[in-house]
């Protein structure tokens, strides 16, 4: 790969080639692997998909347990009501999303990619659908090669109704989680469902069909972020998928029970399976690519060919690039997964996982806001007591109703006139008018603090202490 | 509609958008394939030993340009973008606002015309009439009279029974929709009068309202208030509805105390309530004349001249 050097002979010109900046796509025909990894990633599958498909089905309190009322603007999970106020949550919840992501990916490279992502988890029902209708790999290139006949129309049809029926039922069930799910249902079946309803059923089905059905790989290589900046994540003692090359060339293959050294070849057999199971058509032979999703599916296959032969496993496999320079074994390679950068990130996500945990178990189920009326600054009331005009605006977050009661302290002879016991429905908000008065040489000229509480006759504990300022001109 | 004299920037603005769109046409079709040395690589060293490989971009990314260029035309063609060409779909961000505006009047001028029909006196006391004469009040309103609609120095509490313009639904509603415009001279009618003077009137005025005063000074005060004052306040300082407030009762715009009311005197008060039947229009005006007469002291009858009228149905001791 060195450029020329000045060295060579003026007359070997090199040769140009125009070259269209556009291909056209081949398309990927991965091969059924199974193995650990593929165990894993599938039970994977199974987890995110039961819980994505399942909780929005699930009640709790008379509502839908996980519902993310957008016009209401409340987000229920569980027992839990998210109000706008408490958005802070979802930040912290997206910082933790994001420290958890760069912590793994250090540890062992594309985690997310091989056995979490949704692009992953979509493309392998998806392909799997392909597989139990068109066959196995060969058979389905065959199929793509064959021209149209009875017998490929019907199979297309019943793969692509397949899709398009799995597709909807996603779609349906994304916007299950805006809608409660069961209106959602009779509304379906009635036809009369809302046009933004059917617009984001239709839009997340579309391209949930789109991109695990046809594009595949293609969101991955040339759509994904995530891929492109995943190199900066890595470092020499980041495990990833990795062809062993001192162990396996020169490849070649070879009678079984040949010892490779007696015909000096490695233990490559160069049967390329691991290139057919690739999703995204490599050959993780030549290295580590970007476009490895690290689905480990090479390292399922070259094992079970490895087995065959009776030659070792992991000859791909997941290791480091210290420990293929320096020929670790296992133990270095653990003992160099605590490392500065792996010890920062966890120290980082624990601390905020802890916050994050603890912010939410005292969330208050209460909120006072004092507004105090800006244009009437103080008014004189008869007996010469000087009176400041507030609105409190009480929020209860809990889904029952509460009574509370009112007061208020900060300055000497202070008194409260308004309602002294308020009612305020379940999650919901009430506005109250309340005026203070106080005689005018109590406290001093200009602003004063003052505290009103407010408290739940219910349950004493639910407080809130909140001050405001009173004006004496 | 355009701000521009001169035409020609409609044509300007029409050929840069053009032939940007076209260009980027253009341009994709002929930098569509690129030489570079045969091999794997472009050819290109950069840094010694860093080489580029020569892969292709998916068809389909071309294809999705094309068609964001297409879509490009046919956006154009259809909405505001080629100078002041208005587009088919005839689009206007007032028009935009015109049709938000007739969509809320259609959702919301029932609810309105049901009230309009009804009297103020039943509307006062419907509770759904009340949630919205609040909020209106609390919008347009509060800013100056406060959210408890109490006042505050220089604006009227509307709680009261003390209605300088009268509190009958139809004088409420006047005044709503035409504002109004007090003052009260300086010096009242005797332009003359020196401090000494007038500070004699304040403790007299102090007096009528039974504050504490020095009696002296009230008595003097009683007759230069005769000369210069009771020709709007009355004989007795109980005012006249539509002219001067009444003085012997609890209630002060301004503050009771003696270094006010002689600023009154000295200085004239000028005070103005701006119309609202144009900005508001009617519905709003009737929901909130209701809601103001139902915040208690409205009264039921025709307005009398007379102040003897004014307490009518409440007794001077007020709401607070």
């Amino acid at each position: 790969m060195a450029s020329a050097t000045p060295t060579q002979a003026p007359e070997t010109k090199p040769s140009f080639v125009e070259e269209s900046l556009y291909e056209v796509h081949q398309k990927v025909h991965p091969r059924a692997v199974s193995g650990i990894f593929a165990t894993w990633r599938w039970a994977l599958v199974w987890f995110t998909q039961l819980i994505f498909y399942g909780m929005c089905w699930l009640p709790w309190n008379g509502r839908q347990a996980v519902l993310f009322d957008l016009v209401e603007r409340k987000f229920y999970i569980f027992g839990l009501v998210f109000w706008p106020q408490d958005v802070i949550f979802l930040a912290i919840l997206l910082i933790i999303s994001a420290y958890s992501l760069f912590l793994f990916t250090a540890v062992g490279g594309r985690l997310w990619c091989g056995y979490a992502c949704p692009q992953t988890v979509y493309t392998e029902i998806f392909t799997w659908i392909e597989q139990k209708i068109e066959g196995e790999r060969n058979a389905r290139i065959k199929l793509d090669a064959a021209p149209m006949s009875a017998r490929k129309l019907w199979l297309r049809s019943a793969k692509y109704g397949s899709w398009i029926l799995l597709a909807f039922w996603t779609g349906f069930t994304f916007v299950g989680y805006f809608t409660p799910i069961k209106t959602l249902w009779t509304s379906l079946w009635s036809f009369s469902l809302g046009p933004w309803e059917t617009f984001w059923m239709l839009f997340y089905g579309a391209f949930t069909y789109l991109f695990a059905g046809h594009m595949r790989e293609q969101v991955c290589k040339h759509m994904c972020p995530y891929a492109r900046f995943q190199g900066v994540m890595f470092d020499p003692d980041t495990l990833t998928i990795t062809y062993d090359t001192e162990r396996g060339e020169p490849r070649g293959a070879r009678k079984k029970g040949v010892e490779p050294q007696s015909i000096a070849k490695g233990d490559c057999v160069d049967c390329g399976i691991c290139v057919q199971v690739c999703p995204t058509g490599i050959d993780i032979r030549k290295g580590l690519q970007y476009e490895c999703i690290g689905c480990a599916a090479c390292i399922d296959a070259c094992d079970q060919v490895m087995v065959k032969m009776d030659y070792p496993k992991g000859l791909i496999r997941y290791s480091t690039e210290h420990a293929i320079e320096a020929h670790w074994g296992w133990k270095e390679i653990i003992s160099h997964v605590v490392r500065l950068r792996v010890i920062i990130y966890s120290a980082i996500l624990g601390a905020i996982c802890v916050a994050f945990v603890w912010g939410i178990a005292t969330k208050p189920t209460l909120r006072v806001d004092v507004i105090r009326d800006r244009a009437t600054l103080a008014r004189e009331v008869e007996g010469g007591l000087i009176e400041n005009v507030y609105r409190l605006h009480v929020i209860n977050v809990s889904e029952t109703p509460h009574r509370y009661a009112v007061s208020v302290s900060g300055l000497q002879g202070m008194d409260m006139v308004g309602d002294r016991i308020i009612e305020v429905p379940a999650a919901g908000a009430r506005s109250f008018a309340v005026q203070v008065r106080a005689p005018s040489d109590s406290g001093k000229k200009g602003s004063n603090q003052i505290f009103f509480d407010v408290k739940s006759l219910a349950d004493e504990k639910v407080a809130v202490h909140e001050k405001a300022s009173f004006l004496q001109p | 509609m355009s701000d521009f004299v001169s035409g020609f920037w409609n044509y300007y603005v029409i050929s840069i958008v053009l032939a940007s769109v076209i260009g980027c046409a253009v341009l994709l079709w002929i930098q569509d394939s690129a030489k570079h040395v045969e091999g794997e690589t472009t050819g290109h060293v950069w840094d010694e030993d860093l080489q580029e490989f020569s892969n292709p971009l998916p068809n389909w990314w071309r294809w999705l340009y094309y068609i964001t260029i297409v879509f490009s035309l046919f956006y154009l063609a259809m909405y505001p973008g080629l100078g002041t060409y208005q587009g088919q779909f005839g689009w206007s961000s007032t028009g935009q606002y015109d049709g938000e505006m007739k969509k809320a009047d259609d959702q919301y001028g029932p609810i309105f015309k049901k009230f309009q029909s009804q009297d103020i006196r039943a509307v006062a006391v419907n509770s759904e009439a009340k949630e919205m004469g609040q909020r209106l009040f609390l919008t347009y309103c509060s800013q100056c009279h406060g959210s408890d609609a109490k006042g505050a120095s220089g604006f009227p509490n509307l709680t009261d029974n003390d209605w300088l313009f009268g509190g009958t639904p139809e004088q409420i509603k006047e005044t709503l929709q035409k504002g109004r415009d007090a003052m009260m001279p300086a010096k009242g009618v005797k332009p003359d009068l020196n401090g000494d003077q007038i500070k004699d009137i304040a403790g007299y005025v102090r007096s009528l309202s039974g504050l504490a005063t020095d009696s002296i000074r009230a008595q003097r005060g009683k007759d230069l208030f005769a000369e210069a004052c009771s020709a709007c306040h009355g004989p007795e300082g109980k005012g006249m509805v539509g002219v001067a407030p009444n003085l012997a009762d609890k209630i002060w715009l301004y503050s009771s105390s003696e270094n006010s009311i002689i600023e009154t005197i000295t200085k004239g008060r000028v005070n103005r309530m701006p119309a609202y039947g144009e900005f508001l229009g009617e519905a709003k005006v009737h929901l909130l004349t209701a809601y103001v007469y139902g915040l208690g002291g409205g009264q039921t009858d025709a307005p009398a001249a007379a102040p003897a009228a004014a307490p009518a149905g409440a007794a001077p001791a007020e709401k607070k």
